[in-house]
């Protein structure tokens, strides 16, 4: 792998990182030199150049979304952050709010001076109230050095960033839950087209990035595009802060170029699976389609292995499953998650999510013929693509691709379907 | 019983409202500032947001309603919120819960008679590599063996 400096990580061992102080003296801020002589067009193009993709779970290329941003309609355009964090399995945005709240401000600014934005809200999930805390301190620190408010640093560029603390809904990370949620409202999410970029938040043009995206923002800006894309892969540049939780003997988080083969980084950075042979490794986040072992033989770390595999990047947050797990408790984990977090609007949703986790409870009930993992993949096949948002999909991925790869376990939990006799669910 | 603002709290509300360019956007942070000083949000307290805010109440009640964090009854002193996903489930938060749900007495959602505690199992907290995990009011506690647990209840019950 190649040996790369890190980015977004390298204050964390620092004594009081968070603090402006440090983060000066660490080169912090060292983007705006490059970023005020640029005009804004050419700060998306460069971002456009490097490759870098959303880090929120969808990979969107961040400047192509950026240029989607109409500058003439005459209304303010605003940026929010998703620091929503609700994904299960992921938790390293926890670690870039606590330890380095300046790199985002800084990345923020990059941000709103390329979209030409003068208002960013960051969206924090509510349970973080130390992050909160450490945000707003940072914010209080940024403005009276001038880095934030009115002509920063004498560019004539003005930018207020303000925090808004969330209270618990999952679905507030849906990037339309959440201007919904930033308006006072509950977070259900909106129908698109329109797309945010176009109207959002307040009926104005919005750009909504994940914190790891805009906390790459300044690297990118001081170093120049061709700098970031030479790391990593080619559709996978630059690097990323990967985690690994559940049956690993180090779980924890690790900066690195996209890349590394998941086995390696299983067994060098996790010092291997904890409790027995490996089984599964759901690869980006519980909405990601689980992988067998075998299938995680020839994975890599980038967007494209992990398309090639029929999942999905995510969030870059794996969670590893050793051979002693029932498959079939952790899809009634996530069954009930999902039905928990389901904002209701779409029957699809609502009903699927519903039906998915009842039909589990049967199954673990021992109550279930092999029918009812028929029935299960029927209603996954019919929570895709019907609804307003994709926290549907997010649950019919893993149904299936749960049932499909670890049958038997399921079928240990069935009755054989010529002795029973058939019962409605309800 | 109505309730209402104090004077203080009233004020630091502007402020949070004047950040946004319509006012029923400071909700979230008026029921956040309702939970701070009323310790949770009554029908009473959701009134007297709706008229900080000027909004209807039934707008305040929709939204409150919406968010697992505003507390829609009194919480215990102490406010146990374990996490129970997937990756929380697979380093053994089962056996955290139960210890909690034996060690007080308690079913989800409950609250003890003295209302020192109260037990509430949640959806992941962004702390998944150091699961089992759970929230003590505001705090985080990470690594959680039963153990653990059962000692750190007794020094809250110490506290008192
Ligand atoms: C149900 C659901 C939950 C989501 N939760 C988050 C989240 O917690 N944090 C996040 O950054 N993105 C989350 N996303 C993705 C966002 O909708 C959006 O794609 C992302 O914030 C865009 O930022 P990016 O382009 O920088 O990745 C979620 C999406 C869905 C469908
Ligand atoms: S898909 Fe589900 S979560 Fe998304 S809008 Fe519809 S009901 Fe709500
Ligand atoms: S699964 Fe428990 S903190 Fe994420």
């Amino acid at each position: 792998m190649q040996n790369v400096e890190p980015q977004l990580t390298k204050r964390f061992g620092l004594k009081d990182s968070h603090k402006l102080k440090v983060f000066l003296e660490s080169g912090g801020y060292s983007s705006l030199k490059n970023l005020f002589p640029k005009k804004p067009a050419e700060v998306i193009e460069e971002v456009k150049a490097s490759g870098l993709k959303g880090r929120g779970g969808a990979g969107f290329p961040c400047g192509m979304k950026w240029s989607f941003v109409p500058q003439n309609t005459g209304k303010p355009i605003y940026l929010a952050v998703n620091a929503d964090e609700g994904e299960p399995g992921t938790f390293t945005d926890n670690y870039m709010l606590n330890n380095d709240p300046h790199l985002l401000l800084e990345g923020i600014l990059c941000a709103c001076y390329a979209i030409n934005s003068h208002t960013a809200y960051i969206y924090v999930r509510g349970e973080f109230y130390e992050q909160i805390r450490r945000l707003n301190a940072a914010i209080e620190e940024a403005k009276k050095a001038n880095y934030l408010g009115k002509n920063i640093q004498g560019s004539g560029f003005d930018l207020e960033v303000y925090v808004h603390r969330g209270a618990g809904a999952y679905i507030c990370g849906e990037e339309t839950g959440l201007l919904e949620s930033l308006e006072g409202k509950p977070g259900k999410p909106r129908i698109k087209p329109p797309f945010p970029a176009v109207v959002g938040l307040f009926g104005c043009p919005t750009i909504i990035n994940n914190v790891k995206t805009l906390s790459s923002l300044p690297w990118i800006i001081a170093n120049g595009a061709a700098a970031y894309a030479a790391i990593g892969t080619k559709e996978s540049a630059g690097t990323h802060v990967f985690g690994l939780s559940g049956h690993v003997n180090q779980t924890g988080y690790w900066e690195m170029p996209f890349g590394l083969p998941m086995m390696e980084f299983i067994n060098n950075y996790g010092k291997g699976v904890k409790g027995g042979a490996l089984k599964a490794v759901i690869p980006g986040g519980s909405s990601c389609p689980i992988l067998t072992a075998k299938e995680c033989e020839d994975l890599t770390l980038t967007y494209e292995s992990m398309r090639d595999h029929k999942t999905m990047f995510g969030t870059g947050c794996a969670i590893l499953m050793n051979e002693h797990v029932d498959m079939v408790k952790v899809l009634k984990n996530l069954t009930h998650f999902y039905s928990h977090e389901s904002c209701g609007q779409c029957t699809p949703c609502r009903e699927g999510t519903a039906w998915e986790d009842r039909l589990m409870k049967k199954i673990l009930d021992g109550e279930a013929t092999t029918r009812e993992l028929g029935m299960m993949l029927e209603i996954a096949d019919n929570m895709e693509g019907k609804t307003i948002c994709v926290l549907s999909a997010a649950l019919a991925m893993p149904v299936r691709s749960f049932i499909q790869k670890f049958r038997v376990d399921f079928e240990k939990y069935c009755k054989p379907a010529s002795v029973a006799v058939p019962e409605a669910v309800s | 019983m109505a309730v209402e603002f104090k004077k203080e709290t009233k004020d630091e509300f502007e402020t949070i409202a004047a950040r946004y360019p319509v006012r029923r956007a400071a909700l979230l942070p008026a029921l956040w500032l309702a939970q701070r000083e009323f310790g949770w949000i009554s029908m009473d307290a959701m009134r007297a947001v709706a008229e900080m805010v000027g909004c209807s109440p039934a707008q305040v009640l929709e939204t409150a309603s919406f968010y697992t964090m505003y507390h829609k009854e009194k919480p215990g002193k102490y406010h146990l919120q374990v996490c129970q996903t997937i990756a929380c489930l697979l380093n053994g938060s089962e056996e955290i819960k139960k210890t909690i749900e034996q060690k007080l007495g308690l079913k989800p959602g409950g609250v003890t008679p003295d209302g020192q505690f109260s037990y509430q199992p949640v959806e992941c907290l962004a702390a998944c590599h150091n699961g089992p995990c759970m929230r003590v009011n505001d705090e985080y506690h990470e690594n959680l063996t039963p153990e653990g647990v059962g000692k750190l209840i007794d020094e809250l019950k110490k506290k008192g």
